[in-house]
């Protein structure tokens, strides 16, 4: 953003302020993230940037907070790994389903109290996640799911859905609903049409809504805080209760996991809505 | 001459065969819908009608003790009453002694007034040696408390099946003898001071985050798609990130001997033995919580700044504006809607902010969230975590109401 030559030199100087408050902010938002990284290869037990490791000594770095995360005595992380991946799977493949059917029958112009279908059915990201939590536990207490996988993961489908909804709604928005008619025309059934010509238009938004609700279900602490028993532990809550004892650098090589999986997310997010702008030919 | 009547093809009038297709399409969407929308409706909605249900459902107490309350009806609360509510009463003592159950009750009536604990605690226990009829005076005689009326008036008041007295607790308000609503002490007010904060912690962080996110939406809208994809990382990183994982770091960032307070010391600002506290207190709530609800506001913020054209500022710079005018002339007013958008999102977020707050927030800086979770794990008192959830929930449905209003909630931006 070079400014022409003439340009005066108090708006020179409001034009770097202004760059500089914004560097500033992006600093803010993405530095703290890349704390953890070197904290999490710490040599000590500390979490604080000993002098060698300032000095990039490479006595002062080593893996042990890894390997003590993978094979640790009585860690819990192996467990938690699992569970979480599991039901993370399961609530995804749920709210996916459910999301996106959902969201064929409310991007159709045909469907009455639209508005208010969405409300509700979007509701559940609104919600203080408390309230969601705590309505969520009486229920599955009633039921007898509390302390199950199955309770978990029905909770998470509902989490997960209203992110699968937006995302396929909005690339139902641009939608050309000539191709399905053109489908049924030459004499292809609902279902095969649904199967060969729309899904396939509409997968990137189908997954980008996937990854939602999976990151939603991989991320989520407070429903399962009330949910969990001890066989359902899963990798927040662990973090959860080993940020309320003290900060130890295992954890910080747990968070350094995360990170590295949601920027893999990211980037596939990323790819997945461009190449959605590319189908539904929008060029910017 | 007679309207003549367009057909189909196979004979039926068009107008009739067109509203049977219409009618065929509308029942199909509304079948689509419909798998998700009762999942929804008996795992979610439900159980939050249960919740509410729970914060006003006041018949234990009314189950324990009913042939106390029927014999009550004929009393006026004014004296005392007379033999055949000691009566029921009794019966009652004796029904729930024989089943152990009383315990419950005891609780429940010394919310209502204290004294109740060791009242009904040595009743029950001298109840098996009661001889039949005459059972006020036998009763007076165990405890004098049930020669005071106020006692009596107090296990009255517990009859009704439904109380609102949850929701009078979560405002700091109580029943006082005669039933009137009246605040609690000065020194026990807390829920008002725990509401005034949520709300303050979420109204800052609302305009901190407008403050930090303008500027930097701006200048993604701006920059060539090259160098803003690049930016937008710095946005949507912290997005994908798990929430642990960056109030972690806030954790390690704020804590005594971490850089920013090493920072503060080697600038001078204050002494190495004089650490300032930064985390386990509002500031920690405050920091953290900005960061972290950021994107909130930048991506809503953003997709309304990429659709306004560059050529409208350079229209009011040829006109005579200063950057300054045509900035708050045109380009701020094309805004609003991503504002109201963004902060009414970031809002809503904050008012239910729960897992950081618990980690970074300490004592001064824990919001209503916490209390909930504290009513719901610890105290155990589930009618007045449901009634604290209810209140939350009944504000957050109105920013949510005015949200769909404003904004249209299918233009949630997500990444």
């Amino acid at each position: 953003m070079a400014l022409p030559n003439h340009t005066p030199l108090n708006y020179r100087i409001w034009h770097y302020t202004y760059l500089t408050f914004c560097g500033f902010v992006f600093f803010f938002l993405i530095a703290p993230l890349f704390v953890i990284l070197p904290l999490s290869f710490n040599a000590e037990q500390y979490i604080h940037f000993s002098a060698k490791m300032l000095a990039l000594d490479p006595e002062g770095f080593s893996l042990r907070w890894y390997e003590d995360m993978i094979y640790g005595t009585k860690n819990p992380w192996g467990l938690a790994t699992k569970n979480s991946l599991f039901i993370a799977f399961f609530a995804t493949i749920g709210s996916t389903i459910l999301g996106t059917v959902a969201a064929l029958g409310l991007s159709s112009r045909h469907m009455p109290y639209k508005a208010a279908f969405m409300a509700l059915l979007i509701s559940p990201m609104i919600v203080p996640l408390i309230i969601s939590g705590t309505a969520i536990f009486f229920f599955m207490a009633k039921v007898g799911l509390a302390a199950t996988h199955t309770g978990i993961i029905l909770s998470h489908i509902i989490l997960g859905t209203p992110f699968v909804v937006i995302t396929v709604t909005a690339t139902l928005s641009g939608f050309d609903h000539s191709v399905t008619r053109a489908a049924a025309s030459l004499g292809s059934n609902p279902v095969n049409t649904f199967m060969k010509i729309t899904l396939p238009l509409i997968m990137p938004g189908v997954i980008s809504g996937a990854l939602f609700a999976f990151v939603t279900s991989f991320d989520e602490v407070v429903v399962v805080l009330f949910l969990a028993g001890l066989d359902n532990t899963t990798i927040p809550i662990q973090m959860w209760v080993g940020l309320r004892e003290q900060l130890s650098p295992t954890i910080m090589a747990v968070a350094t996991c995360l990170i590295v999986m949601s920027t893999l997310i990211l980037v596939t997010a990323e790819l997945l809505r461009r190449r959605s702008e590319r189908l539904r030919g929008i060029n910017r | 001459m007679s309207k003549e009547q367009i057909l189909s093809s196979d004979g039926i009038p068009l107008e009739q065969s067109l509203k049977k297709a219409e009618r065929k399409n509308k029942l199909k969407a509304v079948l689509l819908v419909a798998p998700l929308f009762l999942f929804i409706l008996i795992i979610y909605v439900f159980p939050i009608g249960d919740m509410l249900f729970r914060s006003v459902d006041d018949r234990m107490i009314t189950k324990m003790l009913p042939k106390t309350f029927d014999a009550m009806e004929k009393w006026d609360g004014n004296d005392l009453p007379d033999e055949p509510v000691y009566k029921g009463l009794y019966e009652d003592l004796t029904y729930l002694k024989q089943n152990k159950t009383y315990g419950k009750i005891i609780a429940r009536l010394n919310y209502e007034k204290s004294g109740f604990s060791s009242l009904i605690k040595k009743t029950v226990r001298k109840i098996s040696k009661f001889e039949e009829g005459n059972y006020k005076e036998q009763f007076i005689k165990v405890h004098k408390r049930w020669s005071q009326p106020e006692y009596l008036v107090a296990l009255k008041n517990t009859a009704p099946n439904w109380s609102y007295a949850k929701y009078l607790k979560g405002v700091d308000m109580t029943f006082d003898q005669d039933r009137k609503i009246v605040s609690v002490e000065e020194d026990r007010r807390i829920y008002k001071i725990l509401w005034m904060r949520t709300l303050n912690v979420a109204f800052w962080v609302t305009i901190f985050c407008f403050i930090l996110a303008y500027p930097i939406s701006h200048l993604l809208a701006t920059l060539p798609m090259k160098y803003s994809n690049l930016l937008m990382i710095c946005v949507l990183l912290p997005f994908w990130t798990s929430l642990l994982v960056r109030t972690s770091s806030w954790m390690v960032l704020l804590q005594q001997q971490g850089p920013i307070n090493d920072l503060i010391v080697w600038i001078g600002l204050a002494a190495d033995d004089n650490r300032p506290e930064l985390m386990y207190n509002v500031i920690g709530t405050f920091v953290a919580m900005t960061q972290i609800l950021l994107p909130f506001m930048v991506l809503p913020l953003y997709s309304v700044m990429k659709t306004i054209s560059p050529s409208l500022m350079r229209a009011g710079k040829s006109l005579g504006g200063t950057p300054l005018v045509s900035f708050l002339k045109i380009y701020f007013p094309l805004t609003i809607p991503g504002i109201g958008a963004g902060c009414l999102l970031v809002f809503i977020l904050a008012i239910g902010y729960y897992i950081t707050p618990a980690l970074v927030g300490g004592a001064s800086g824990s919001l209503i969230s916490n209390t909930i979770a504290y009513h719901m794990k610890s105290s155990l008192d589930w009618a007045f975590a449901s009634a604290l959830g209810t209140m939350l929930l009944v504000g957050v449905l109105a920013i949510y109401w005015i949200y769909n209003k404003l904004v249209g909630i299918d233009n949630i931006k997500l990444g």
